[in-house]
C-alpha cells in the first residue's frame, strides 16, 4: 500500500472528489428533467452555458444582440455600467424561467408521446439552437465571470496539511449540498414536489388526478435551468464563460450513465466516483500511455460498468413488455 | 401528365420489387448518372471539386452508413467521428506501408479494419439500448480521437501528429497526393458512392434488411419470430462502419490529404451525420443523398449569399447557420420525421395525378 503513504494521493483524492462534485452539478439538471418527463436533455450543457453568458451579459450591462444591431447601421455595445450581481442572479433566474415556458410550448408539446430517442435527438438540435443564440446574444469572446465566491489556493489547508485545494472548488461542493439538499426536500414536503413524482411515475395517472403535465414540464425545466445556472457559475469562474462551457455536458454523461438516469443520489455518487477515477487513472496509469486520458476514461469506465448493470448503479431496472 | 405511370405494367414479382418501378424513374435516374459521370467531369474545376462535390460524395458515403445503423436497425451511434477516424488512419497505414496497393483495394481493406473496430464497440448494444447505447457509443468517439492522437506508430511517428497522403492512384490514374485533377477524384469518389448506395439498396430490402428494421420497431417481438439479434445488431454495426470507415478513407485521402484527429475527427462531425440523416430521412437511402447535400450546401449558400452578397460579418452568418441547422433538426422531428425524403414523396404522387386529382 505504498500510495497511501505518497503525500500526492490524497491531494488527488480530494481534488477529485470536488471535480466530482462540479459534474455532478451538470448531471443533476439532467436527472431532473430525466425523471419527470422521460426526456434526455442532451442540451443541459448548453443551457448552463447560455445561464453563465446571460450572467455575465447581466453584470458587465451588454446589450443583447449588439453584434447584430451593428450590421444594420446601431452601433451599441454597452447601456451603462450593468446591474450588481445579485440582481443580475436574478434577472439571469428570470430568463432561465422564460426560456424554460418557450421549450416547453415550442419543442415538448408537439412531441408528447414520440419515443425517447426521437426527444433526445430534438434537443440535440435544441443544444444548437440555443448555442447560436447565446453567441448571436452576447457576442463568442471569452468572459471572465466573477459573482465575488472566494477563489486561489486555501491558505488555510496548505498551512495545516500542506495540500494545494482551490477554495472555489470547496464552494462549489457546498453549493452542491445546499443545492441537494433544497431539491430533496423540495421534492419531498412540497406539493408541487409530489405533483412532480406523480408525473415522474405515471404520466397518463397524474393527468387523470388532474396534474397539468404543461405546467409540471414547465416547472422542471425552470429548475433545471437554475440548476444549469448554478453549475454555469461555477464552472464560468473556474475556467471563464465561453464554447467550451457547453461541453461539461459530455463530461457528465457518463456521470449519469454511471449512477442511473433516475436517481438523485446516483447523480451525486457517480460524479463523486467519476471525478475520483478519472484523477488517479490520470496520475498513475495516464504518464505510462501518454496522458490526457480524462476525455475518455470515464466513458470507458462507464461502458464497462453498464455491460453489468445496464441501468447503473442507482436506476430503476429497465422492464420492458411486448 | 408527364409523370405517369399509366402503360407501366408490372408482369413478375421481380419487376414488382425494382427500386424504381416507374420506367420515367429510371430513365430519369440513368440520365442523371451519365451526365454525373460523363459531362460534369469535364466542366469541373477544383472550386466545385473540393467545396461542393467531394464532401458531397463523402459525407453521403456516411450518411448511408449510419443510416444503415440508425434508420433501420434503430441504434443511435455518436461515434461516427471516431470510425471515420479508424478508416482514415487504417488507409494512411496502408498507403505508407504497401506503397504498390492500388487504391481501391487499400480503401476497402481500411473500411475492413473499421468494421472490425465497430463490431467490438457495437458490442455493449447486446445489452444497452436507446440513449444509454448512444451516450456509450460518444466513448468510441473519444477514445479513438484520443488514440490517434497518442500512438505515434498510427501517424508514422510525424513531429507534427498530423498525417498526410502520399500519391497513390486508381488502376494507373492519380487519385490522391498534391497532384490529382479534379476530375479523377470526382469520379473516383462518385464511383465509390454509386457503387455503396447501389450496395446498401440492396442490403436494405433483403433478409439482412429486414432483420434490422424487425429489431429496429421493436427487439423483443423480433427476437421472438425468429430474428438473432445478435447476428442483426453485429451486422449492423459491422456494415455501418464499414462504410463509414471507407467514407473516412476518402475523406481524408482523397478530399482533404492531410489530416489532424483533434480538428478532422471531432464530435462535430458525428452529429453533422447524424444530422444529415434526420434532416435526410431516417431509414431511406435517398434521405441520406438529401440530407448530405443539405448539410454540406448550407454552409457554402451561407458563405457565399450572406457573407459574399449580403455583406454579413462572418461569425454572424456562422451563428445563424447553427440557429438554422438546430431549429431545422427539431422541425423536421415535429413535423415530418421521415425528413425531406418524405416531401419528395408527396411531390411524386401529387405529381403523378396532376393536373387531375381527383
Amino acid at each position: 500500500m505504498f500510495f497511501l503513504l505518497d503525500p500526492f494521493f490524497y491531494e488527488i483524492v480530494i481534488s477529485g472528489l470536488l471535480a466530482g462534485v462540479m459534474y455532478a452539478l451538470v448531471a443533476l439538471g439532467f436527472v431532473l428533467i430525466f425523471k419527470a418527463s422521460g426526456i434526455f436533455n442532451f442540451a443541459q450543457g448548453v443551457l448552463a452555458l447560455f445561464a453563465a453568458l446571460t450572467l455575465v451579459g447581466f453584470q458587465t450591462g451588454q446589450i443583447p444582440f449588439a453584434h447584430l444591431l451593428s450590421v444594420f447601421g446601431f452601433h451599441v455595445s454597452h447601456w451603462g455600467s450593468g446591474f450588481p450581481t445579485i440582481i443580475a442572479l436574478l434577472f439571469s433566474l428570470l430568463v432561465m424561467i422564460g426560456l424554460a415556458w418557450l421549450i416547453v410550448q415550442i419543442v415538448l408539446k408537439p412531441l408528447v408521446n414520440q419515443e425517447g430517442i426521437i426527444l433526445f435527438m430534438a434537443t440535440i438540435g435544441l443544444a444548437y439552437v440555443l448555442e447560436g443564440v447565446g453567441d448571436l446574444m452576447w457576442g463568442a469572446n471569452v468572459k471572465e465571470l466573477n459573482v465575488g465566491l472566494p477563489e486561489g489556493p486555501s491558505e488555510f489547508i496548505l498551512d495545516t496539511t500542506d495540500m494545494f485545494i482551490d477554495k472555489l472548488e470547496i464552494s462549489a461542493a457546498v453549493v452542491a449540498i445546499i443545492l441537494v439538499t433544497v431539491l430533496t426536500l423540495f421534492s419531498a414536503y412540497t406539493k408541487m414536489g409530489r405533483a412532480l413524482r406523480a408525473v415522474a411515475d405515471d404520466h397518463q395517472a397524474a393527468l387523470s388526478v388532474g396534474i397539468s403535465l404543461e405546467t409540471i414540464w414547465w416547472i422542471v425545466w425552470s429548475v433545471s435551468g437554475i440548476v444549469a445556472l448554478v453549475a454555469g457559475v461555477m464552472w464560468g469562474a473556474k475556467s471563464g464563460v465561453q464554447f467550451s462551457l457547453s461541453l461539461i455536458a459530455l463530461k457528465a454523461l457518463p456521470v449519469l450513465m454511471l449512477g442511473g438516469f433516475t436517481s438523485i443520489p446516483g447523480a451525486i455518487i457517480g460524479g463523486l466516483i467519476i471525478g475520483l477515477g478519472e484523477k488517479l487513472f490520470e496520475f498513475y496509469i495516464g504518464p505510462m500511455i501518454g496522458g490526457a486520458t480524462e476525455n475518455w476514461f470515464a466513458y470507458m469506465l462507464a461502458l464497462i460498468f453498464l455491460l453489468f448493470r445496464p441501468q447503473g448503479l442507482f436506476g430503476e431496472k429497465i422492464i420492458e413488455r411486448v | 401528365m408527364f409523370y405517369r405511370e399509366a402503360g407501366d405494367f408490372k408482369t413478375s414479382y421481380k419487376s414488382d420489387q425494382e427500386t424504381f418501378p416507374l420506367k420515367l424513374d429510371k430513365v430519369l435516374f440513368w440520365i442523371a448518372m451519365a451526365i454525373a459521370a460523363f459531362v460534369v467531369p469535364f466542366f469541373l474545376n477544383e472550386y466545385w471539386e473540393k467545396a461542393i462535390f467531394l464532401p458531397f460524395f463523402i459525407y453521403a458515403l456516411a450518411a448511408i452508413g449510419l443510416n444503415i445503423l440508425t434508420g433501420y436497425c434503430g441504434q443511435v451511434s455518436l461515434g461516427t467521428g471516431g470510425f471515420m477516424a479508424v478508416g482514415a488512419y487504417a488507409s494512411f497505414k496502408l498507403m505508407t506501408g504497401f506503397p504498390a496497393l492500388d487504391m481501391f483495394v487499400v480503401i476497402m481493406i481500411a473500411g475492413l479494419i473499421t468494421a472490425g473496430v465497430g463490431v467490438l464497440f457495437g458490442l455493449p448494444s447486446l445489452r444497452i439500448k436507446g440513449f444509454y447505447l448512444a451516450v456509450a457509443t460518444l466513448a468510441s468517439q473519444f477514445f479513438l480521437v484520443w488514440l490517434f492522437n497518442k500512438w505515434e506508430w498510427t501517424y508514422n511517428y510525424s513531429a507534427t501528429g498530423q498525417i498526410n497522403s502520399p500519391q497513390r492512384d486508381f488502376l494507373g490514374i492519380v487519385v490522391t497526393g498534391p497532384y490529382t485533377k479534379p476530375w479523377a477524384t470526382y469520379l473516383f469518389c462518385l464511383g465509390f458512392l454509386f457503387l455503396f448506395a447501389w450496395i446498401a439498396r440492396n442490403l436494405v430490402r433483403g433478409r439482412i434488411g429486414r432483420s434490422w428494421m424487425a429489431i429496429r420497431d421493436m427487439d423483443i417481438a423480433a427476437e421472438i419470430i425468429g430474428v438473432n439479434p445478435l447476428m442483426a445488431k453485429m451486422s449492423a454495426f459491422a456494415i455501418s462502419s464499414f462504410f463509414v470507415g471507407v467514407a473516412g478513407a476518402l475523406y481524408f485521402a482523397v478530399w482533404l490529404g492531410a489530416a489532424e484527429p483533434t480538428e478532422a475527427f471531432s464530435i462535430d462531425q458525428s452529429f453533422d451525420v447524424l444530422f444529415m440523416i434526420i434532416i435526410g430521412g431516417l431509414g431511406s437511402i435517398l434521405g441520406s443523398l438529401i440530407g448530405a447535400a443539405f448539410i454540406v450546401l448550407l454552409p457554402v449558400l451561407f458563405k457565399n449569399v450572406f457573407v459574399g452578397i449580403l455583406g454579413i460579418p462572418t461569425d454572424i452568418a456562422e451563428f445563424s447557420q447553427i440557429i438554422l441547422v438546430g431549429a431545422l433538426i427539431v422541425f423536421f422531428l415535429i413535423k415530418e420525421p421521415h425528413g425531406i425524403v418524405a416531401y419528395w414523396r408527396t411531390l411524386k404522387g401529387k405529381l403523378r395525378l396532376w393536373p387531375f386529382p381527383y
